[in-house]
């Protein structure tokens, strides 16, 4: 067996821990419809339809609602995906 | 006009105004969009197709809500800005192309109206650019949840314009329960 090469990675900041995993969350807005924003997760994320519409009430009662998590790259790749589908999404260090 | 599914795909019977609405909506969607606004002036950029420029969140409001930050945080502002750098372009292209593609099969129903029908790859783009236009509309209204027509003065220039948020609104909730998702 083998394992994938070490690369030399940038220095990162500090701050940043490696374990510490990235989170894409969706933030309410008074536009999108119910309907399309649990369309849009079950979509991209291929979730059901049961996690994606606890996830759209969490969005529309709490203001927000974490959808994926991964690492930086994954989550920067999801924010994307979900812009392009016109949902208000960002990424953090959870 | 409401989508329904049909066995020729999916089908909405528009209104010659119905079209003439939707096509103007689309035309300003394009119109807002634009093109990039950074020049490539770094050869290098310009090979791999990237604006050399600062690029920054758009100043007006409707234009921000299509090409959001992608970090809130305001430490991680340079990440910001690289998202943006390395992505918005892309970001631009896949909602004028959207918009471009519901244009183009408006046309020929601006004098009398007529049949649309949509393939799936075609719903899909006509609900993005259906909830872009919502999106701006929304944000020039500053809407919220719960306002209604009846918040308006009938007089007030925007209740037109409310109108015809809450129409799409409709439209696209119409589109919605023509469709399954369909996992990418």
């Amino acid at each position: 067996m083998t394992a994938p090469a070490q690369l030399d990675r940038p220095e990162t900041d500090e701050s940043t821990t490696p374990d510490r995993p990235w989170v894409t969350i969706v933030w309410n807005d008074p536009v999108n419809l119910m309907s399309y924003v649990t369309f849009v997760l079950m979509e991209l994320f291929g979730y059901s339809r049961e996690k994606a519409e606890v996830l759209m009430l969490d969005v529309h009662r709490k203001g927000r609602a974490v959808v994926s998590n991964g690492t930086r790259e994954q989550m920067e790749h999801d924010v994307a995906r979900l812009h392009a589908r016109g949902l208000w999404a960002t990424l953090q260090q959870d | 006009m409401r989508f329904k599914k049909t066995r020729r795909g999916i089908e909405g019977k528009l209104e010659a105004v119905e079209a003439q609405v939707l096509a103007q909506c689309a035309g300003e969607l394009l119109e807002l969009l634009g093109d990039s606004e950074a020049v490539p002036d770094d050869p290098i950029a310009a090979m791999v197709g990237l604006p050399s420029g600062e690029v920054t969140t758009p100043g007006d409001p409707a234009l921000a809500r299509l090409l959001p930050d992608a970090y809130a945080d305001d430490a991680e502002a340079e990440a910001a800005r690289d998202f943006r750098r390395y992505t918005e372009a892309d970001l631009r292209a896949g909602k004028r192309a959207a918009a471009s593609v519901g244009l183009a099969q408006l046309q020929p129903l601006l004098d009398h109206g007529g049949r649309l029908v949509l393939d799936r790859d075609d719903a899909d783009l006509w609900l993005s650019w259906l909830n872009d236009v919502r999106l701006v509309l929304g944000t020039r209204l500053e809407v919220t949840e719960d306002m209604t027509e009846d918040d308006l003065d009938p007089d007030d220039p925007r209740a037109q314009v409310l109108q015809i948020y809450g129409w799409l609104g409709w439209v696209q909730e119409s589109l919605l329960t023509c469709l399954d998702p369909r996992v990418s």
